[in-house]
């Protein structure tokens, strides 16, 4: 099987591009398995369930979404294995730019889209750094010249990434993330394989729930900030 | 060198195949695409802009010296041969003009970039209205301003082998002039239009009805014989446009 992980920032296209490539490949007779990890609220499980494929969706709530993908990952694995899946699409939810879900040997591919702002590639760190695929979406609302400063923006950050401009609504660009996946290689599971970034500590007082603020009530992995430094004259 | 450009046919919107096989435009060429609002005009240009290859909407395939982008930038290691002008009327990046201009030029390999920006500007206002300059915001400018900046830009930044451009009269500009400054010799340059003499400039009209491609024009004598005049209304209009705008009354 096949694993494709799309990342992104918030609403940059990832469920409308991966519409149309799904589309492609299960007009190619692949069969594919969609997996969405959020952390309150989806609808984009609607919108993959529409091409009649299995579908699933996972919901951290209370814990951070990155940590909750990571701990899932082998059961994601088993569960797409379950249905003879060729292709396994893990769409995350990409929320504090921190972390990166991009996994040593499966498809990472990340979206970003060309509304998101000048900095937005040197802002997003991991996700853009451990993507083996770099896709730029909404070029239909912006000039050409403002494309080009994005994609260059953006190659600097990650200069090994293929990277595409494509579009969500038309589907520019889903024939060749098809390829692609087409022709990633196959891994037999998820044990064992490496995380290409790290994920920050995050078990404190505050990670179980608690809501009152003030050193008294924070244990666990806590840093204090050096605020009184930085003071008007 | 980019010595013609092919579109081989696609289908229009309802899914049936366009009437045509394939066509050529060679560097030089100046090409009108006209047709009603909604006709495919747009997508045709896009089309080119993105090298389609059977993956756009249209089915299109379009081959540079007879051969795919791919192919063409793998023998001639370049990406960009493209310049556009679309029909955006706003910039969206929030940045000032001048640091927006020395990206682009960045993104474009150049790396002296203060004095091409000069240029720009200097062009960009001899297409506009209110002048302005590169500590404005990008995103502040008028739909006219930005899209006298996306002119300029497209002219002396993107300077490459084929120019496209999507209704550029519709800003407020001096179409005349955008136009002068965007089809310079030797380029291949395609503009939609919905305007007259802007579709008599150009040597050939490819017409656009339900996303598909009807056909393809030649200038012919009498039509050039009208495009003669029609400047010479316009100019007369073009005046008269200009007392009104500076608040003067026509005599
Ligand atoms: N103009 C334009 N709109 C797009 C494009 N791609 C996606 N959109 C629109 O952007 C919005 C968000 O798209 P989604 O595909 O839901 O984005 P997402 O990244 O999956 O969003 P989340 O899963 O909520 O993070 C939708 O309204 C899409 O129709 C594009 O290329 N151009
Ligand atoms: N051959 C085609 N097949 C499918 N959709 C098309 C085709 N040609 C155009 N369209 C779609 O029709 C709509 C209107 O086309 P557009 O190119 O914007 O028209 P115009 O620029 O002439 O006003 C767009 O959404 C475009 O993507
Ligand atoms: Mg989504
Ligand atoms: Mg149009």
């Amino acid at each position: 099987m096949k694993v494709v992980i799309i990342t992104g920032t918030s609403a940059s296209g990832k469920t409308s591009l991966m519409y149309k490539v799904i589309k492609l490949l299960l007009s190619e007779a692949v069969k594919v398995a969609v997996c969405k990890i959020d952390c309150l609220n989806t609808t984009d499980d609607e919108k993959y369930a529409e091409l009649g494929i299995p579908v699933a969706v996972g919901l951290s709530d209370y814990i951070c979404p990155d940590h909750y993908y990571v701990s899932n990952l082998e059961e994601i694995f088993d569960w797409a294995k379950g249905f003879s899946s060729q292709v396994l699409v893990i769409e995350t939810a990409g929320l504090c730019n921190r972390c990166a879900p991009a996994i040593d040997g499966c498809l990472n591919i990340c979206v970003l889209d060309n509304l998101s702002g000048v900095d937005t590639p040197s802002k997003v760190g991991p996700l853009l750094t451990t993507a083996d695929v770099a896709v730029i979406t909404k070029g239909d609302i912006v000039s050409q010249a403002e494309r080009e400063v994005f994609r260059h923006r953006l190659s600097i950050v990650n200069t090994k990434a293929i990277i595409l401009n494509a579009n969500g609504l038309t589907g520019q660009g889903a024939i060749k993330l098809k390829n692609i996946i087409l022709n990633w290689p196959d891994i037999d599971g998820l044990e064992h394989r490496t995380l290409k970034s790290s994920m920050p500590a995050a078990v404190c007082s505050y990670c179980t729930g608690e809501k009152l603020i003030g050193s008294k009530y924070q244990m666990g992995n806590i840093r204090k900030e050096i605020f009184w430094g930085r003071q008007h004259d | 060198m980019i010595e013609k450009i092919s579109v081989l046919s696609g289908q229009d919107k309802e899914g049936k195949a366009e009437g045509y096989q394939q066509i050529d435009i060679y560097a030089g060429e100046i090409v009108a695409v006209v047709g009603a609002t909604g006709s495919g005009k747009t997508r045709l240009i896009s089309d080119i802009e993105q090298y389609a290859f059977g993956e756009t909407p249209t089915k299109r395939k379009i081959l540079i010296n007879n051969l795919s982008a791919s192919e063409y930038y793998e023998l001639n290691n370049q990406r960009q041969f493209v310049g556009q002008v679309t029909q955006n009327m706003n910039f969206v990046m929030d940045v000032k003009v001048g640091d927006f201009l020395t990206m682009h030029a960045e993104s474009r390999g150049m790396y002296n970039a203060r004095s091409i920006i000069k240029k720009v500007l200097e062009a960009a206002n001899n297409l506009a209205g209110e002048p302005f300059d590169e500590e404005d915001d990008l995103t502040s400018l008028s739909g006219g301003q930005s899209r006298a900046l996306m002119i300029a830009d497209v002219a002396l930044i993107s300077d490459v082998g084929i120019v496209l451009m999507d209704e550029i009269e519709n800003a407020g500009i001096d179409r005349i002039k955008a136009f002068n400054l965007l089809t310079s010799k030797g380029k291949i340059s395609i503009t939609s239009t919905h305007d007259p003499l802007m579709a008599l400039m150009a040597n050939r009209r490819i017409v656009m009805s339900g996303g598909g491609i009807k056909s393809v024009l030649w200038t012919n004598e009498t039509e050039r014989s009208w495009l003669s005049q029609m400047l010479l209304y316009d100019k007369k209009l073009q005046k008269l446009r200009d007392i009104i705008r500076k608040g003067g009354q026509i005599p």
